[in-house]
Parts: C-alpha cells; structure tokens; sequence
C-alpha cells in the first residue's frame, strides 16, 4: 500500500529527514517512536503533503501512485488522513459544513455525485455514534473552543467520515489524560479493517497499550534505526532512548 | 486649482435649478440652498490634504462630462433582472436621482408615510420643517453642501408613534449609465416616531458601464424609545463614485442597528454618523466590504457620545482582493458628561493579495472618566496552517480559502434581521469570493 523508499527532507536548510525507508501492507498498524526533533511528525506531514517541508530526495509510492506528485487535497482524495496533533480552530465554519464540503469533494475527485444533506447527515449520525461524539459538538465552528479531548475526538470523527485507506495519527495521545486517550483508542480500533493501515507516531509507549502496533519502528536524526514488533516500544518505555541514541550514534561514527 | 472643470458643473447646475424655480426662489427651502451652495464654495470638494480624505482620491472626478439627472427609460423588465429586485417590501426607488412611480410600492398608511420630497413638503410640512437638513453638517463637509444646495429629489420616510412596522423599506437607487456619465444628489429623510420599530433598506445599483457620481445624504431621527434598522447595501459598477452620509440622531431609550455591505462599486466612501442625544441609548454598527480588482472602499463612522449611560457597539470587516484598497476611520466621542458609556469597536480585515492594502484609523477622543471603550484593527493574511488543514481532508485551496472568507463576512450578514436580505446577500457574497 505504501512504499517510503530513501525518503529525504528538509525545512530551510536543516535537513531533517535523511533517507527513511518504511513499507506497509494493508491492514497493518506501524507506529513511529523516537526521541523529541527525531523527524516523527515530519514524516507525518511530509505524507500528508504539508508545504513547508522540502522533499530532496527518495520517493514515496501510495497503492502505485507516486504521492509526492499529488497537492494534498488529492492526497486526501487517494486515502491518505492525517490526525493533526494541534487540529486548526476554524471560526465560522462548522465541522458539519466542513466535513459536507471535503467528502462532496472527494466524491467529486472520483467522479461521484456529491450526497445530498439527508444521506450526508444520517451518514454523520452514524459516525457520531460510533465514536461518541456529541451531535452539538458538530453544529459548532470547527473546533473552535474545544477542549484538547474534543479536538482529538474530533478528528477520529473525521477519520470515521473520510474513510481513508492510512490513516497518520500525529501524536494523537499529546495532551490526552487517561479516559480521552482510551475514547480516542476505542475510535480507532473501531476503524481497524483489513485494508486499511494506520502509521501512529507517539513519544509515548502509553498509546500503544490501546492501539497494539503489528510493527514498532524507533526514528533517530531522521533514520529508523531500529525496527521490531510491540515489544519494542514495552523496552522503550523500561529503558528510554538513551541507549537506542548510543547504538545509533556508535554505528554513524564507525561509518564515518 | 483642482477639480476646476467639475466645480464649473456644479455651478451650472446650480444656477440651472434657480432659473427654474418659478417664483420659488424666497422659499425658505432656496434659501438654505443658496446659503449650502456659498458653503460648497468656500469648502470645495475635498482632497487629499484634508485628513479625513488622506486615502480616498476624487481626482478623476474632474475629467468627467455629467448630465444632471437625465432622462432614462430603465423600466420594470430592466429592474426585475437585477439582484435583490424580489425583495419583498414598501419600495421608492430613484432611478437617476428622479422618483419612478411605476418601480415603487409605496403603500401609505396613516401609520407610514413614505413619499417623495416634493409630496412631502406639500403633505407633511411640519415634519420637512422640524427635521429636514436639520442634523446634517453642511459648514464641515463640501460635499454634504453640495448636496444641500443641489438636491432636488429624495425620500421622506415617516413612521408614526406606538407602530411595529414589519414589512422593510425598501429605497432603492439605480444609476441607468448606459448612455451618459451622471451626477445625483439625494437627501432623504427617515423619522421612527416614538415607540416604534422600522427596517430601512437602501440599494444602490448600476446598470450600464458609465460612470454615476451620485452624492447622497440620508438624516435618520430616532426618536425616544424607538428602533431603526439600517441597513445599505451596494452594488455599483467599477467607474462608479458613491458619496453617501448617513447622518442619525438618536434620542434617549433608542436602538439604532445599521449593516453596511459594498459588494461592488469603483470608488465608496460611506460617511455614517451618530449623534447620541439623550441617555441609555443604544447601537450597533457592522460593516463588510469586499472590493476586487481596483476598487476602493473607505467607511468614515463617527459616534458622538454626549450624554450618560449610552452604549455604541461597532464591527467592520473587510477582504481585500486584488489591487483593491480599503479605508477605515472610526472616531468615537465621549464628551465630559457622557459617564458610564460603554463604546467598542473592532475593524478586521483579510488581504488574500500582495497587491490589496488597507488603513485603517482608530480614534477615539474621551473626556468622561467613568467609561468603558475598547478599540482594536487588525489587518492579516488567511492563516496557512487552516488551509492546509482543509486541503488535508479533501478540500481544494480555492474552495478552503472561499470557506473561511465567507465565514469571515457571515459575522456582519447574520446581524440582518431580514431573512430574504440575508440569503441573497450570501449568494452574492459566495459568488464574488469565488
């Protein structure tokens, strides 16, 4: 479904990704951990297709289309969703009004007639309920005034709407106390499926409690440098980074 | 000297209208006339040197030939074809600055009269006497003297005591510029008697690809415990000039809610004042404008707080496209005995072009000590990170940016109380976002 292959970015002149490599299969959940400035959330918006960021090298393949190509709205049409970790507050614009225009434009981008308002609404009746989120919640400007739970809910509720085929989740735990992160968890089980993958980059073993990864890959100065199944991320929680960095670091210097 | 060959029309048209006043000319009306027109003399049509003009240039005024009010045959098929022709409502419309009886609705009661000035100064002459060119500064503003000294037509809208009127008014002005550039000067005159309630609409319109220099004075009386609204909306062509003062005197107990929306129009400059004379007054003032291309858009407001316990409330916004300007100047007076006012004010504006600018001026004179004012401006870009955000579940940048632009104008359009005003509103505002 995705192919990374020596995938290489930077923003101005840092350079922050320096050749990743990641394949995932249908179905898959992979999470991406790492220590803080690793590259993780790079990664994420680097796929979702954010302008900031400069691809300088290496290519990354969606279900055989070459992404780096497409604008990300079309990224979005193709089935890639990102779950932001700080979701943008916008005034004015409801999540209803929001969530009618991006599907109806997706459905254009295939070449389908958009829903009307009755199908568009008993579709988001029916999403609402399956991640528990309140009705009013919706009827509201975009997550304006939101606490950190809602907003996080919110853009799970997204996920359940858009129905992409990988779903990024960006540090989706960051903020969340206990009970947030087992709703937000509970939200994406819900959408687990055999075709559809999830990469979920998280600082923290925490989340993965609820979202049990198939692979665990641990990012270090815009490298995976190590790459294993669940418990990897349980040796992480017990022993920190520190010793992934040295093994790292010692590898780097004998290349040198 | 400036504005030379435009001042020499002016003149013209002035000593065109004293030839013809058979046997009026001792009126007390030509006399206030003949003393507005030496005033226009005196003040001339302002410049760029004077501060409340520092952005706004009239100067192609001057290269410009007008006929004065000419004839048009715009009739009841051209209308209909034009936005907001549907709303429903008591109507007088103007085309050319001459009243059209067939494009009106008048429907006079005892409780509401709307009429022309002419029938007016004949039917209600002591309303004309008490109220008319009463509130309106004719030694400040030259263009308000002209107008003074120059119109000849307007309306005289009237709502009686203890009336809820539900039904709007509808004034509406078309410039029919197909053939001539021309020059209009109305003054009207709106009176909400005590404990009543009415709507007033004005709609400025273009047909045709002329240029219409139409200077206009609209004198609102609000009287105690009485409730206007006031909205004027416009939709004129890009060589147009729109000079219009909207003068309001509010009495004690009153509201006055007024929206000011310019879709289109060459050159804008809305002048809207309010004079708070009586206590626990209150108003709310929104503006929206959305010029494109090389139009320019300036609204001059002014709030004179004079007496206690008043509150005024003011939100203008703005997106500026294109090599489009934007002006705004918001003063706000609180005189020595104007305690316990509460006076806000807020102008926001979105610039979607490197291109576009805007000035806007905040001031705010206070000599009460007891009081709450606030003001604040801003002027920005939309934010990149919601855009990329909307790209990111599907939707295109064109359609992210539109979204968050029409969301942005709904705050001012969601405060008029006419439904059907509302939703053609918010198709023309889709549409010209686009």
């Amino acid at each position: 479904m995705l192919k990374i292959s020596n995938l290489q970015a930077r923003v101005e002149s840092k350079e922050i990704l320096r050749g990743i490599n990641l394949e995932i299969k249908p179905g898959e959940i992979h999470a991406i951990m790492g220590p803080n400035g690793s590259g993780k959330s790079t990664l994420a918006s680097v796929l979702a297709g954010r302008e900031d960021y400069e691809v300088t090298a290496g290519t990354v393949e969606f279900n055989g289309k070459d992404l780096l190509d497409l604008a990300p709205e079309e990224r979005a049409a193709e089935g890639i969703f990102l779950a932001f970790q700080y979701p943008v507050e916008i005034p004015g614009v409801t999540t209803i009004n929001f969530l009618k225009t991006a599907i109806n434009q997706i459905r254009k981008y295939h070449e389908k007639e958009p829903l009307d308002a009755a199908q568009f609404l008993k579709l988001m009746k029916e999403k609402a309920k399956s991640v528990k989120i309140d009705d009013q919640l919706l009827r509201r400007s975009l997550n304006e005034g939101f606490s950190g739970g809602e907003k996080k809910r919110n853009e799970i509720f997204q996920m359940a709407m858009l129905e992409p085929s990988l779903g990024i989740l960006d540090e989706t735990d960051s903020g969340l106390d206990i009970d947030a992160l087992k709703i937000v968890a509970e939200g994406v089980n819900q959408l687990r499926s055999a075709e559809r993958s999830f990469i979920v980059v998280t600082h923290y073993q925490r989340l993965l409690d609820y979202i049990v990864p198939d692979f665990v890959h641990v990012l270090y100065k815009g490298r995976i440098v190590k790459s294993g199944t669940k418990e990897l991320a349980l040796e992480l929680e017990e022993k920190g980074y520190d010793w992934i960095k040295s093994e790292a670091d010692a590898l780097e210097a004998s290349m040198v | 000297m400036s504005f030379q060959n435009i001042q020499a029309q002016f003149q013209a048209e002035f000593e065109n209208i004293q030839k013809n006043l058979n046997g009026k000319r001792g009126s007390d009306f030509n006399t206030i006339r003949t003393k507005s027109f030496a005033q226009f003399q005196q003040l001339g049509i302002p410049t760029v040197k004077h501060e409340d003009w520092k952005y706004s240039n009239l100067k192609n005024l001057d290269k410009i030939q007008f006929s004065f009010n000419p004839k048009s045959s715009f009739s009841k098929s051209n209308l209909e074809v034009l936005p907001f022709a549907s709303l429903a409502g008591i109507s007088i419309c103007f085309v050319n600055g001459v009243f059209n009886e067939q494009l009106s609705q008048l429907g006079n009661t005892p409780k509401i009269k709307v009429l022309t000035l002419e029938a007016a100064v004949e039917q209600i002459p002591d309303v004309i006497e008490k109220h008319y060119g009463k509130y309106i500064e004719t030694d400040k503003e030259g263009l308000s003297a002209l107008n003074n000294a120059l119109s000849n037509s307007g309306s005289v809208v009237v709502i009686d005591e203890n009336y809820v009127l539900e039904s709007p008014i509808i004034i509406r002005y078309i410039s029919d510029v197909k053939t001539a550039d021309i020059a209009v000067n109305i003054h009207n005159l709106i009176v909400v008697g005590k404990h009543s309630e009415a709507k007033i609409v004005e709609i400025f319109q273009t047909e045709g690809e002329k240029t219409a220099f139409s200077n206009l004075v609209t004198e609102i009386f609000v009287d105690k415990d009485a409730i206007a609204h006031y909205y004027k909306i416009q939709d004129e062509n890009d060589q147009s000039y729109h000079v219009g003062t909207t003068q309001v005197n509010q009495e004690d107990k009153s509201y006055f809610y007024s929206a000011t929306i310019t879709l289109n129009g060459g050159f804008v400059r809305n002048n809207l004042n309010l004079v708070l004379n009586g206590q626990y007054i209150d108003n709310h003032m929104y503006g929206l404008y959305i010029p494109n291309g090389k139009q320019h858009v300036d609204n001059h407001t002014l709030v004179d707080h004079k007496l206690p316990n008043c509150e005024s409330n003011e939100l203008y916004k703005g997106v500026l496209m294109d090599s489009s300007n934007g002006v705004f100047n918001g003063k706000i007076f609180v005189r020595e005995d104007a305690q316990k006012t509460n006076a806000y004010q807020n102008c926001r504006n979105v610039i979607t072009s490197d291109s576009a600018t805007m000035n806007s001026k905040p001031q705010l004179e206070i000599w009460a000590d007891d009081v709450k004012c606030s003001h604040g401006t801003t002027t920005g870009k939309l934010n990149d990170e919601a855009i990329f955000y909307m790209q990111s579940r599907g939707i295109p940048k064109p359609e992210a940016v539109r979204l968050q632009l029409v969301a942005f104008a709904e705050d001012v359009v969601s405060q008029i109380k006419i439904e059907e005003l509302r939703e053609m509103l918010d198709t023309m505002i889709e549409n010209k976002l686009k």
